[in-house]
């Protein structure tokens, strides 16, 4: 398996959208190295036979009547939130300007 | 006068039900010993003393007029901060929810009011529950009432130090990898962790969605039983809760109380002993192995050889799944929003500059950990590996409970240790819930009792320890049938509870 350098950390930590600082990045690099070290061990018994399990206790088809329910008041979600204008969230712009 | 604080739950709940006290009294107990002691072991991160004494005002009311109330009416409770309370703080221990008042309460927390108990507050637990110390809390440490200067175990160590601390006489806790039955075992309380869809999820600020199970925390092993038949059961609101009904977990508490365990076999789990778990830990949990033969139970060795590769797939499962849950940490609808501190304002810049700046040490690592196993090029070898690792130990369970009804180990390998003491060392800090991980992975129950003190390798007083009951999937009711023999033969052999050993606080 392969370590996992800083600049993995920094890739990694992009694609999680954390900012980290760079003394972060330097430990994170060494502390995960360490983790993912001890952990690779899974792929020893995890033979091509052996299924994968997602849950605990399969169920299928949970379904409930297709029919409305009633939502949470619109002021009490936006009681919450950061920024609310005209009964919605407000956010930053989404794209970037070039 | 008797100290009300002192009374398990269910004989409170008689004493209510009675009117020999009112829960205005009782309520005010609590609130009072929160004041005299909490600032010294800081269980809580909110209390709720306001609401608290109005439900119970009402109670009592109500009572008064002779009307028909739950059994646990007027009995208070502490709830993990983990789970969403409608006009109350919700931070789960993070700093990214500081100040944030949820819109909607979980459907425990729903259970809880409509049975009419007043609710203490909201105790401290490690940011999302990432953690087995409570260390990782943004708001402080709590601190381990046996010794203040140890740790109370994690993540749920708010509600098992209210628990010791006598600030409240139930509470709720979280189990994703052994978060309510280590703290347990650390503090000298009782913890359950029920069959993963017993009790609902729905309003818990979710980890590991595969993993997450509420659960009582509590001083007596009834106690459990009966808080959890109060908040167990199906809620359609969370499609992967069981639609069967619970056991009669009441009634099996009450039967191993008896102190009969004929015909009960008992295995213990070869892999879970031995080498890493404290010497005094492993002798108490001999001298329990001998009270259950002497209570008639069979007790034999079981391999699950498996168990040994357990932490390693817990540690590539759970942060891929906290690395999915967590993205809604984005600074646009609840919580905080941080700016980047230079160039353009975009919604990415924006998430990436909350993240960085309201989540913890311990967060950042299991978010990065995960997204680095799901990603491309190593989602088989790990993601994909830890997947099958799971199937392997749910093998070995099934196997073992052929054999066996029930199955025993030490809860956690040590007693509790120096607070600060394994912080700068993660995996350290993980190995403390190697023999509470795997009932996770295969979603059955668990429950750990206290079983006796042990000398910690690094001196001081005598701290607690506590011996670990799994079960098969929805046969939750052996864990109290078998959990509530141990207490009945241990309190007699102490002559009353472990806690009455407790130093005295405050």
């Amino acid at each position: 398996m392969s370590t996992i350098s800083r600049d993995e950390v920094a890739r990694v930590a992009a694609l999680a959208r954390i900012e980290l600082r760079p003394d972060e990045l330097d430990r994170l690099a060494g502390e995960l190295d360490v983790i993912v070290e001890s952990i690779a061990k899974v792929s020893q018994v995890a033979t091509p036979e052996v299924p994968a399990t997602s849950h605990p206790l399969p169920m299928s088809n949970v379904f409930r009547p297709d029919v409305p329910e009633p939502a949470l008041p619109v002021d009490d979600v936006l009681a919450g939130a950061p920024e609310a204008e005209d009964g919605r969230f407000a956010v930053p712009q989404i794209l970037g300007e070039e | 006068m008797t100290d009300l604080t002192r009374l398990s739950a269910a004989d409170l709940a008689q004493k209510l039900r009675r009117r020999e006290v009112t829960s205005v009294e009782v309520t005010q107990a609590f609130l009072d010993r929160i004041a005299a002691v909490d600032g010294a072991v800081h269980a809580y991160l909110h209390v709720n003393a306001e609401e608290a004494l109005a439900t119970a005002r009402d109670v009592d009311a109500r009572r008064e007029v002779g009307e028909e109330l739950h059994p646990l009416a007027g009995v208070p409770i502490a709830v993990k901060d983990v789970v969403v309370t409608r006009g109350m703080p919700s931070t789960a221990g993070s700093k990214i929810l500081e100040g944030w008042v949820p819109p909607y309460d979980a459907t425990l927390v729903e259970k809880i009011r409509d049975a009419r108990m007043p609710i203490l507050g909201k105790t401290n637990m490690d940011e999302f529950a990432m953690g087995s110390s409570t260390e990782h809390s943004a708001y402080g440490n709590t601190h381990n009432p046996w010794d203040l200067e140890r740790i109370p175990g994690g993540s749920g160590g708010g509600s098992a130090a209210a628990l010791a601390s006598f600030t409240a006489p139930l509470a709720i806790g979280t189990d994703t990898g052994g978060s309510i039955r280590q703290p347990g075992a650390v503090t000298g309380t009782v913890g359950v962790k029920p069959t993963y869809g017993s009790v609902s999820r729905y309003g818990l600020i979710a980890l590991a969605s595969s993993l997450d199970q509420a659960g009582p925390v509590t001083r007596t092993v009834m106690d459990s039983a009966l808080l959890h038949e109060l908040i167990g059961g199906h809620d359609p609101r969370d499609s992967t809760s069981i639609p069967e009904p619970l056991p009669a977990l009441v009634e099996a508490a009450a039967q191993g109380a008896g102190g009969d365990l004929s015909g009960v076999r008992v295995g213990v789990v070869s892999q879970l002993q031995g080498e890493g778990y404290q010497e005094g830990v492993q002798a108490r949990f001999t001298e329990s192995l001998e009270l259950l033969r002497r209570a008639g139970a069979e007790v034999v060795q079981v391999s699950c050889p498996h168990f040994e590769y357990a932490l390693a797939a817990y540690y590539l499962i759970l942060p891929a799944e906290a690395s999915s849950n967590l993205a809604k940490f984005d600074g646009m609808r609840f919580g905080l929003r941080v700016e980047p501190e230079d160039g353009p304002v975009t919604a990415e810049r924006v998430m990436a500059a909350t993240r960085g700046a309201g989540f913890g040490d311990e967060v950042k690592r299991r978010i990065i950990l995960g997204t680095y196993a799901l990603s491309a090029g190593y989602y088989d070898a790990y993601y994909g590996s830890a997947q099958k690792v799971r199937t392997l130990i749910q093998q070995d369970f099934d196997a073992a409970f052929e054999q066996v009804d029930v199955l025993v180990s030490p809860t956690a390998p040590t007693t509790a240790f120096k607070l600060g003491e394994k912080l700068d060392d993660p995996l350290a800090m993980y190995l403390n819930d190697v023999a509470t991980i795997p009932a996770n992975l295969a979603g059955i129950p668990g429950i750990s009792v206290p079983n006796g003190l042990a000398e910690p390798t690094d001196g001081g007083a005598a701290m607690p320890t506590g011996f670990q009951v799994l079960a098969p999937a929805k046969a939750d009711d052996r864990l109290y049938r078998v959990g509530a023999a141990l207490e009945a033969a241990l309190e007699k052999s102490w002559g009353g509870p472990l806690l009455d050993r407790a130093p005295e606080l405050g």
